[in-house]
């Protein structure tokens, strides 16, 4: 595999990346029906007026790879991913201003 | 190899009902479902827990792990017994999890090559899914300097391989990345192909490295945004000097305006994170006084007899 000395280049998911929904597919190894599912049940939102021209943020990449594993894992349907994801980055908000403030108070 | 006891990862007895099973697994999938969980080894404990209920969960597998005897303890060194699986009647392709991420034991015990292996990866994969290589999910910490300049950076994994003979091994792998400057909090970057192998000839998947900036010491990171809270001087505030400010890319000159405020917000723009565009450096006006001594103390007097200011005009008391 992969010896220490090479070093490896990985692709920037920022949010200048936008992936058309074909490409979009492709990464994630799904059909298109899976991904209007997902963005019916308001787990990823596009960008565009119809599937064919749908382009999604690198940021729906990561929810929807989340989204496969909820639902295989836990049995979670659509609406309750979409519910858990939101929680989870609420969460992360949470924590993050949690973090500023136990720091403001040490000094 | 050594022993798992999946009724202990479970955390059920040896005559729980499937039902049991099924709820101990619900309960402790949510628990530690890498996606959800907080826990620290939250991924190993998962993959444990997937790998008990695949063969707790299914009567045929379990009669056959039940067969071993009670008497194995969790970690116990264990050959698997010659006449393993005989006897049993069991439909093919029941098993679903990748095997690629189970332990020795299980890929020995009731993997592809063992009397239960079969078409594999069936029902781990949701509806679309084809039989590519897992994709994984690695988190990188790195320091707020090392997102400013970029570099590289040494990453510790433990991927499961497929050996000649079809085992499956968990590998130690190192991989040495490179961290593009201008990365941010809760960003990913992917590395093709750097997942777990594909399934029967499937693509390999890919990893995904979730880059987590540590809390720094002066700065606060938000998106590629930065903001620094400046200690100034009464009188540097209220004159409206040049002070030296730490930046990301070192120390700048600014000018404060005359008469600022502590509180003010100032923009030193582009001196946050790079990219396109770049981030802005965010400097907070936060007003000290002098450490206390008589001829601080002079002064202040004198300002006191001589400025006229009621700095609590505004509340109309």
């Amino acid at each position: 595999m992969n010896s220490i000395d090479r070093i490896l280049e990985g692709q920037m998911l920022d949010e200048t990346a936008w992936f058309e929904i074909g490409e979009f597919c492709a990464y994630l190894h799904v059909d298109r029906h899976w991904v209007v599912e997902l963005v019916d049940a308001g787990v990823i939102e596009p960008r565009g007026p119809a599937p064919e021209a749908w382009s999604f943020p690198a940021s729906a990449l990561v929810r929807a790879r989340a989204t496969a594993r909820l639902v295989n894992d836990l049995g979670v349907n659509l609406a309750g991913v979409a519910l858990i994801l939101d929680l989870i980055e609420e969460r992360r908000q949470l924590e993050r201003r949690l973090d500023e403030l136990e720091r403001l108070l040490e000094r | 190899m050594r022993y798992k006891d999946y009724y202990q990862v479970m955390g059920v007895a040896r005559d729980a009902s499937q039902d049991e099973i099924k709820r101990a697994y619900r309960k402790l999938a949510r628990k530690y479902h890498p996606d959800v969980s907080k826990e620290k080894d939250a991924e190993e404990k998962f993959k444990e827990l997937q790998e008990a209920h695949e063969v707790l969960k299914d009567p045929e597998k379990r009669a056959a792990y039940d067969q071993l005897g009670a008497d194995w303890r969790q970690g116990q060194d264990f050959r698997p017994p010659p006449d393993w699986g005989k006897g049993f009647e069991h439909s093919r392709g029941s098993g679903g999890a990748a095997p690629g991420e189970f332990s020795d034991f299980f890929s020995e015990l009731f993997g592809q090559r063992s009397p239960f292996g079969g078409a594999r990866g069936a029902g781990r994969a949701s509806r679309g899914f084809s039989a590519a290589g897992q994709d994984h999910v690695a988190r990188v910490e790195i320091d707020l300097e090392d997102a400013y300049r970029g570099g590289t950076r040494t990453i510790d994994l433990r991927s499961p391989e497929m050996t000649a003979d079809g085992h499956v091994v968990v590998k130690p792998r190192t991989l040495r990345v490179s961290i593009p400057a201008g990365v941010t909090d809760g960003q990913q970057i992917r590395l093709a192909g750097q997942g777990s192998s594909g399934i029967g000839g499937g693509p390999a998947g890919d990893l995904f490295l979730e880059v987590m900036i540590r809390p720094h010491r002066l700065f606060k990171a938000e998106g590629r945004d930065v903001t620094l809270t400046l200690p100034v001087a009464p009188w540097e505030a209220a004159l409206g000097e040049t002070v030296a400010v730490p930046t990301l890319g070192g120390s700048v000159d600014m000018k404060l305006p005359a008469g600022a405020r502590a509180g003010q917000k100032l923009r030193l723009r582009g001196r946050g994170l790079p990219g396109q565009p770049p981030g802005d450096q965010f400097v907070l006006l936060k007003i000290v006084l002098p450490p206390d001594s008589p001829r601080s103390r002079e002064l202040f007097e004198q300002m006191q007899r001589e400025v006229p200011f009621d700095p609590r005009a505004e509340l109309g008391q």
